[in-house]
């Protein structure tokens, strides 16, 4: 039996389905920044795996998965700054709940 | 063909990578889904190992696991009670939600197997992917080279700094 790459793939594509479920469901800033993250790590499995399984000595996927993650890192602290900013605000992240910025 | 050992590590990650990510957006409790989170992103740097990209799982641990997970149990306890469950979901939302994912899983994984024939096996690197040639690619100019997209993250947490300040400090 060997290790395909559409073995790794299945995994990460129900990884990032499960992303866009909870980004659609969750009410809370937080869990819907928890799922965004479930779908960024997903495309940065993609990323590599192609990039292993197709292109074996070259190291772009990888690079590009090394820049996604520094990305997602300095995007993280930034929504969380910005919700923890909203909490003070208004005490509450539930997004049903802030309408101000509405219009 | 593969080693026992390595096909057995697969099953592991892949049934952890699903088991985990299914529970971390259907779970009531904020707190618990950041622990799901966790497992998630420590199985996809297993998958990383796995592909012989060590300094790349380490940097999704480092990262990932180390830092932006401290980041969200952090702005957990500080924007509520961390024993508090969600309300139960509408049912509206709840079916757009999953036919959204049901679809999308469908018509990709459609794609993917009908797309079957270019799933090759793993073969072995041929090239060893080392800290060091990792760090003279990142600082190369020549093809291939990663100095200017490195420079340019450089730039954005530079941004980010200083907006993380500006936006969190207290007025």
């Amino acid at each position: 039996m060997d290790l395909t790459l559409l073995m790794y793939l299945i995994p990460s594509l129900i990884m990032f389905c499960c992303g866009v479920y909870g980004f659609i469901t969750r009410k809370n800033m937080i869990a819907i920044l928890i799922s965004l993250e479930l779908m960024l790590n997903a495309v940065d499995i993609n990323f590599v795996v192609f990039n292993r399984f197709l292109f074996p000595g070259e190291m772009e996927g990888m690079f590009f998965s090394l820049f996604a993650i520094a990305i997602a890192a300095a995007e993280t602290a930034l929504v969380i700054a910005i919700i923890i900013n909203v909490f003070r605000m208004a005490k509450n992240i539930d997004i049903r709940e802030l309408t101000k910025m509405k219009f | 063909m593969e080693s026992v050992g390595n096909i057995i590590m697969y099953f592991i990650i892949a049934l952890a990578i699903i088991v985990f990510s299914v529970l971390t957006v259907t779970t009531g409790k904020i707190l618990r889904a950041a622990t799901y989170l966790l497992f998630v992103l420590f199985a996809t740097a297993g998958i990383y190992f796995q592909m012989d990209y060590e300094f790349l799982g380490a940097v999704q641990i480092a990262v990932y696991a180390g830092g932006i997970l401290v980041l969200f149990v952090f702005a957990i306890f500080l924007t509520g009670k961390p024993g508090q469950s969600s309300e139960p979901l509408e049912s509206a939302k709840k079916k757009i939600g999953l036919s959204a994912a049901v679809l999308g899983a469908l018509v990709c994984g459609y794609a993917l197997f009908t797309k079957a024939g270019i799933c090759s096996a793993l073969v072995s690197q041929p090239i060893d992917v080392t800290i060091n040639s990792i760090g003279s690619m990142l600082l190369s100019t020549e093809k291939f080279g990663y100095l200017l997209p490195f420079e340019a993250i450089s730039i954005l947490l530079l941004a980010c700094i200083i907006g993380g300040i500006v936006i969190a400090r207290k007025r």
